[in-house]
């Protein structure tokens, strides 16, 4: 077997075992919040009887082991179980069915901001590298550490302000349903977008500078240069392709945030994404539901890094093409 | 593109190719530009190798670099005028020098494992200036550069470029580089070095291919080296330099048969240096078949076996892999040995560091190759030195300072050096102080791993000096690892000559010296470059005669 499919076999492994001990730590964690379900539901005039009545409806009377065993034999045949808000009633609403549509918004979200920050953040890099220490790579450096530095629902509701009030560019808010068409989509997520944009564009553009110079001073970029390289071709064919490693996994660790850390941004916007539905089941104590999202959390933070993985041994030939 | 039979025609030989004039480069440290280069003049004609020698710090490679129009960061040069081939490089703008740089004038660079872009084949990076520039096709390029890796010699010509730098080895590395210098048939060449950090053995490939290839194409070339040697094989005219001057000129036969300068004839001494053997039986430490591996699988160390005399030198020779430092890492416990024993002074040495007393410890000593790496740039010398004298001989406060003044007088430094720091000292009064560091706790036995490799020529000769002396004075025994076999003749008793982890032959230098040799220690002896301008020739006339007989 070639070494690097046996390098991304191992790992993959290792995500899914990591996996599992986050389903634990999540499971173990959320047995120790103070509070359950049937009083958040049932409210402070519930009697003893009726929680746990309640409980016994809801099987949170038996031993924790057996309902972690029974949530996580459900999960790998794909059923995360029922959310215990439609209980009471009549409705019994999957967990699935309620973070299906959530977890698309924060994906589109997620997918619209890294197809513009990514690409943005590596162009001004390297822009950045290239003049080193000229006005542009201090403006740029300064612009980019001030977003960084402003939290987000400030940056949020400046450009509300501007682009939606001020200008009536864009709504406002970003209210979204499983009927917006694409574009309507777009055009709505493009504030929350631009939002995330502005957060995470100085961490990979720094990185990709940073890496970049680090590599300047090497012997073979010398060597390209008195081969008659210019200096724009000799970073971008010379020294990126051994700098993708530290930057693939900035990336990666940026990619991650905008899945399992946008929570703010959504709320003010009052987009629907996973964050929100995450934030209002952890108060209403809806463990299906808190668990399941943590567990997409994790695996999708596994997934990222297992990718940055997979991009630093691609791009190293000692790795790619051993001896 | 221009056709290789026009190219030809356009040469003239004997026309001036560059002509460099009252050169002068500064270099910026710590924000003070102090003069590296102090008015050079030099000549150059078409198709003629220059030769440019001196000793670190003197400036050769700086003005190598300048030959082309470049100053490395951190240098500028300041006077003077480069003119190649009716072009002012001084003058001209980067996009006119970029034009000139690798079509024209091409670089070969002294590491080509940290030259060559370890991202990109070896083929991609040979053809990369002749297709820029629409010199060459990209498929006309490949094929001239697979032509250009067979005269070259390079194994397997036609699929090494397929192959990345990591791939291939440092001296078809060095090769594949002279390559992608030659591959726009440029006018000049600058060597720095090409060849310093190869083993010897392979050293004499190299050169062979370099001049060959120099000479089948005409081109000019200016080889920078240390090693005087080394450049009588490649050139036309010598040019010694020292301090960022010019000391002489002189075409190559004339300058080895009688250098005018004082400072030339000292660095032609050096080589003389060489000590009378003296053999002993009074064996202090005693190695016997070990072997050692670090990965548990390859053994570095094949049943070795070498014993060392007391008061006496054993070198230890060898190319880089054969083992010789790790022999030293098995002999301090570093590294225990798999298998077989080590006897120090009759009794078995434990085979791990943590398994010996302060004692044993304290006996025997180490001394590393770059003291840079190995001297705590924060401690000052009244620490260095001390610190084995209190953890060894608990001696301290004043009786200590005591000491360690005696020692500093014993390595011939003044003891106002108490209070400097190692960055204050130049190579040669640093390895000063690790030599004086390792004698602090008397051992009886000094391990010097390549100690003076790193060092120039006639600093080298100093420390070879010192040591000697010390010996003389201490009763200490070396265990001396070098790859450099002028060191081992200046300075061993007895000779180890180390191949692929196995010890190929142990004798009084006298014996290993002299023929007959077992084949690989008449391959390594006969690879050391000599002062005859000739030796490359003869050497191969008669490698290849003994070849036709085989």
């Amino acid at each position: 077997m070639h070494p690097v499919l046996k390098t991304v076999l191992q790992r993959l492994g290792l995500g899914l075992l990591t996996l599992f001990v986050v389903s634990v730590v999540i499971f173990a964690s959320l047995e120790m919040l103070p509070g359950g379900f049937a009083e958040a539901i049932l409210g402070q005039g519930a009697t003893p009887e009726t929680v746990a009545a309640f409980n016994h409806q809801v099987g949170l009377d038996r031993p924790a082991t057996v309902r972690y065993l029974e949530w996580i034999w459900n999960i790998l045949h794909g059923d995360f179980g029922y959310s215990y808000a439609g209980l009471g009633g009549n409705i019994k609403r999957s967990v699935s069915e309620l973070i299906a549509p959530r977890l698309y918004n924060t994906f589109f979200l997620a997918i619209m901001t890294a197809v513009v920050a990514v690409p943005l953040s590596l162009f001004l890099g390297i822009m950045a590298a290239l003049y080193r220490n000229s006005w542009y790579d201090r403006i740029v450096n300064t612009i980019t550490l001030t977003t960084i530095a402003t939290p987000e629902f400030f940056i949020a509701y400046l450009l509300m302000f501007f682009f939606a009030i001020k200008h009536r560019w864009f709504y406002s808010l970003s209210t979204v349903s499983e009927n917006t068409p694409l574009l309507e989509h777009m055009y709505r997520a493009a504030l929350p977008a631009l939002t995330l944009t502005l957060v995470i564009v100085a961490h990979m553009m720094r990185m990709t500078r940073a890496s970049l110079i680090n590599l300047l001073a090497s012997p073979y970029m010398e060597m390209a240069q008195l081969k008659g390289v210019p200096r724009r071709e000799a970073i971008v064919k010379h020294a990126l392709p051994n700098a993708w490693a530290p930057i693939a996994t900035v990336i990666a660790f940026n990619l991650a945030y905008l899945v399992v850390g946008v929570v703010v941004v959504e709320v003010v916007y009052v987009y629907p994404g996973i964050g929100q539905l995450m934030v209002d089941s952890v108060s209403s104590r809806d463990m299906p539901v808190v668990q399941a999202c943590a567990l997409i959390f994790a695996a999708t933070y596994i997934l990222l890094n297992l990718s940055a993985d997979i991009v630093s041994i691609v791009t190293n030939p000692r790795l790619l093409h051993p001896k | 593109m221009k056709s290789d039979t026009q190219h030809d025609t356009q040469r003239v030989k004997g026309a001036d190719l560059l002509q460099i004039r009252g050169l002068k480069i500064e270099g910026n440290s710590d924000g003070v530009w102090h003069p590296i280069v102090k008015g050079v003049d030099l000549t150059l004609k078409r198709g003629e190798v220059l030769g440019l020698i001196g000793e670190s710090g003197a400036g050769k490679s700086t003005i190598g670099l300048a030959a082309m129009g470049f100053a490395r960061p951190g240098c500028r040069i300041v006077d003077g005028t480069i003119m190649f081939d009716g072009i002012d490089l001084r003058t001209a703008s980067e996009a006119e020098k970029r034009k000139l740089w690798g079509a024209r004038i091409a670089y070969v660079a002294q590491s080509a494992a940290a030259a060559f872009n370890p991202a990109h084949k070896l083929i991609d990076q040979t053809i990369e200036t002749a297709v820029r520039d629409g010199i060459r096709t990209k498929d006309q390029a490949v094929a001239d550069s697979i032509d250009l890796y067979r005269r070259l010699q390079l194994p397997n010509p036609d699929h090494i470029g397929d192959r990345y730098p990591h791939q291939v080895s440092g001296g078809q590395l060095q090769r594949a580089m002279t390559a992608m210098a030659m591959s726009c048939r440029p006018d000049l060449i600058i060597f720095d070095e090409p060849t310093t950090a190869l083993d010897v053995t392979t050293q004499v490939e190299v050169l062979a291919a370099m001049r060959n290839i120099v000479e089948q194409f005409h081109t000019a070339a200016i080889y920078i080296t240390h090693d005087l040697a080394v450049v009588a094989q490649m050139a036309d005219r010598i040019m010694v330099l020292r301090h960022g001057l010019e000391v002489e000129e002189a075409p190559t036969r004339e300058m080895l048969k009688e250098p005018k300068k004082d400072y030339t004839k000292t660095l032609w001494a050096v080589r003389s240096l060489a000590k009378d053997e003296s053999i002993s039986d009074d064996v202090t430490l005693s190695i016997r078949n070990v072997d050692a591996s670090y990965s548990g699988v390859v053994k570095v160390l094949d049943n070795v076996t070498v014993s060392l005399p007391r008061g006496r030198t054993v070198a230890v020779v060898g190319e880089s892999g054969s083992g010789k430092s790790t022999l030293a890492r098995a002999i301090t416990g570093l590294l225990p040995p798999s298998k077989g024993e080590i006897l120090f002074n009759g009794k078995a040495l434990p085979k791990a560091l943590k398994d010996r007393d302060k004692d044993t410890l304290r006996r025997i000593q180490m001394i590393y190759q770059s003291a840079d790496t190995s001297l705590n740039p924060k401690q000052t010398i009244r620490d260095i030195i001390g610190r084995p004298l209190e953890f060894y001989h608990g001696v301290h406060g004043a009786a200590r300072d005591r000491r360690v003044a005696e020692l500093l007088d014993s390595i011939e430094l003044n003891e106002n050096y108490i209070d400097r720091l190692p960055t204050e000292l130049s190579g040669g009064q640093k390895q000063r102080i690790s030599i004086a560091r390792a004698l602090a706790a008397q051992p009886d036995i000094i391990i010097c791993d390549e100690v003076t490799s790193a060092l120039d020529q006639i600093v080298q000769e100093e420390i070879l000096t010192l040591l000697m002396k010390l010996q003389k004075d201490t009763n200490v025994s070396y265990l001396f690892i070098t790859h450099d076999i002028a060191t081992v003749r200046a300075i061993s008793d007895e000779i180890v000559v180390m191949h692929r982890g196995k010890v190929v032959q142990q004798g009084p230098k006298s014996q290993v010296l002299n023929p007959p040799h077992p084949a690989y220690t008449e391959l390594l002896l006969s690879s050391v470059p000599q002062m005859d301008p000739d030796w490359l020739t003869n050497l191969l006339a008669a490698r290849a005669e003994a070849k036709a007989k085989v």
